[in-house]
């Protein structure tokens, strides 16, 4: 360009006005904005939020205390100390998950041999008092309980690609 | 009812001359200022929503029907904040800085002339008077920044004070073009030596002029492109740092009425004040929409507010050497040259104010 060019253009404010015609333009574009309660974004089957553990239909619990998951969480949030429970099979006596360690990788859920503890959609929850960050096996299970059939069928859609 | 009408007469020539003008002038007051302060609410309301659509968002909803109410929740939570004041300020700075931002914000809106009549203070030198209200309220920032005794707060204000000295002076010289052009400082003969078309309004003679005005004027305000004295990515919020509650509300009070002093100004002194720009024109030069009146100086300032909005929405923050730059290196030497040639369209009779 030259000077002359670069002069002229300097004082006419020649690309500030183009910057200026850029956000005119988006002044009128249709917005993106989701009205969040109200509105939400789709989520997919495989989405990554509070965890739960499952039973089988027959009211079993799932988990055999194998401590797979244990030994693969990365941020150390899983804590499981196991037990010989009457009918002398292996169960969990303790399982927490502390839920500010997690970083919701998913790997606990890729490690269970018997689909046990899961990760839900669920993530509209909030802890109001300390401790409650800490997701014991009673609460676990009482998730697993209550959401049941949505674990079911997000499981079912993923069945497909593994 | 005929008799207290006539009773209400009677009570109000009783009364003496100095308590009728005192009242007379306050209730114009309450007229100027409570729209105002309105338009201050609704300014803020309008800067979140406009910003937000040009960012492809929708600004605020939630408070009343499209967020209209926002503005009022605002105030409340601001009203109900603790004003803290730091242990090392100076207590009496402290509290007198917003003060001092304010009222030169409110007191210059005296000489603005809303349409043909309707003026409160017609003095002579209106001119002189915006000049130097627009002056002192750099003393709010200064103060503010030196009484709260911090390195952020100080930063701010001396970068504030540098700004708006720098500018000041472009905007005197853009000013005295206009004077030229007008032949008067009082700012409703200045829109009557207009009057005319759209093209005998000052803008166009005076293109550079205007120009420079607004952009000082946005530089003068510290706002965005120009809001290095807040800075808040580098000096965190600069001269209002530790300013909380209402004292910072004063603040924000003080900048956004100060944004519509200076549309109010650009609007009065180069687009032809309350002029319609339909007046002689050749189809609805002769229907109601060229009849000249306060919805047209309305119009201009809205006009020039919404650019005010545009400019911070579009451009990134100046440096401060850059700022300076454009000061003292581009404006002044530009409006210089235009008052020159200005000088000689006079002798050579071009231009509008040419009979």
């Amino acid at each position: 360009m030259s000077r002359a060019t670069s002069f002229v253009k300097t004082y006419f404010l020649w690309e500030l006005l183009q910057g200026m015609r850029v956000t005119l333009r988006n002044l009128f574009v249709r917005k993106v904005t989701l009205n969040y309660p109200e509105e939400k974004a789709p989520q997919s089957p495989r989405f990554r939020g509070l965890h739960a553990l499952r039973r089988y239909p027959n009211g079993e619990e799932r988990c055999i205390a194998c401590k797979l998951c244990e030994a693969v969480c990365p941020a150390l949030a899983i804590t499981i100390e196991s037990t010989t429970a009457a009918d002398g099979t292996r169960r969990t006596s303790r399982y927490d998950i502390d839920l500010f360690k997690c970083i919701y990788c998913g790997f606990c859920e890729e490690a269970c041999p018997v689909d046990a503890v899961v990760e839900t959609r669920i993530h509209e929850y909030h802890m109001e008092r300390r401790g409650e960050n800490i997701m014991t096996k009673d609460k676990l299970l009482a998730v697993g309980d209550r959401y049941e059939p949505m674990i079911a069928a997000d499981k079912a859609a993923d069945a497909i690609y593994r | 009812m005929e008799g207290l009408i006539n009773w209400a007469t009677a009570f109000w020539e009783g009364l003496p001359p100095a308590l009728q003008t005192v009242t007379v002038t306050s209730l114009q007051i309450g007229l100027i200022m409570v729209p105002l302060i309105l338009c201050v609410a609704y300014l803020t309301y309008a800067e979140r929503k406009i910003i937000g659509f040009i960012q492809n968002r929708v600004g605020p909803t939630r408070v009343g029907y499209r967020g209209l109410l926002q503005p009022f929740a605002d105030v409340g939570k601001l009203l109900l904040k603790e004003i803290v004041v730091p242990t090392n300020a100076n207590r009496y700075l402290f509290v007198i800085a917003p003060l001092l931002s304010i009222v030169p914000a409110f007191a210059t809106w005296a000489v603005i002339p809303f349409n043909d009549r309707f003026v409160l203070a017609d003095i002579n030198a209106g001119l002189l008077y915006v000049l130097a209200l627009t002056s002192i309220g750099v003393y709010g920032i200064i103060l503010a920044g030196w009484a709260t005794n911090s390195k952020y707060a100080f930063l701010g204000a001396m970068r504030s004070a540098a700004q708006i000295v720098a500018y000041e002076i472009a905007m005197g010289f853009a000013l005295v073009g206009v004077l030229m052009a007008s032949g008067s400082l009082n700012l409703g003969e200045i829109v009557r030596a207009q009057e005319g078309t759209i093209f005998t309004w000052f803008w166009l003679p005076l293109l550079p002029l205007f120009i420079v005005f607004f952009v000082s004027g946005v530089a003068e305000t510290n706002r965005a492109p120009f809001d290095v004295a807040e800075g808040e990515s580098e000096i965190v919020a600069g001269f209002h740092v530790e300013y909380s509650g209402m004292a910072f509300a004063v603040f924000f009070l003080a900048e956004y009425a100060n944004m519509i002093l200076v549309s109010a100004l650009t609007a009065t002194l180069f687009l032809g004040g309350w002029h319609s720009p339909f007046a002689g024109m050749p189809v609805l030069g002769d229907t109601f929409l060229a009849e000249p009146s306060f919805f047209w100086f309305a119009l201009k300032v809205s006009l020039f507010l919404f650019v005010f909005l545009w400019l911070r929405a579009t451009f990134p923050r100046y440096r401060y050497d850059q700022i300076m730059r454009l000061g003292w290196k581009v404006f002044i030497p530009v409006t210089l040259i235009w008052i020159a040639v200005e000088a000689g369209m006079f002798l050579l009779e071009i231009g509008p104010w040419a009979n």
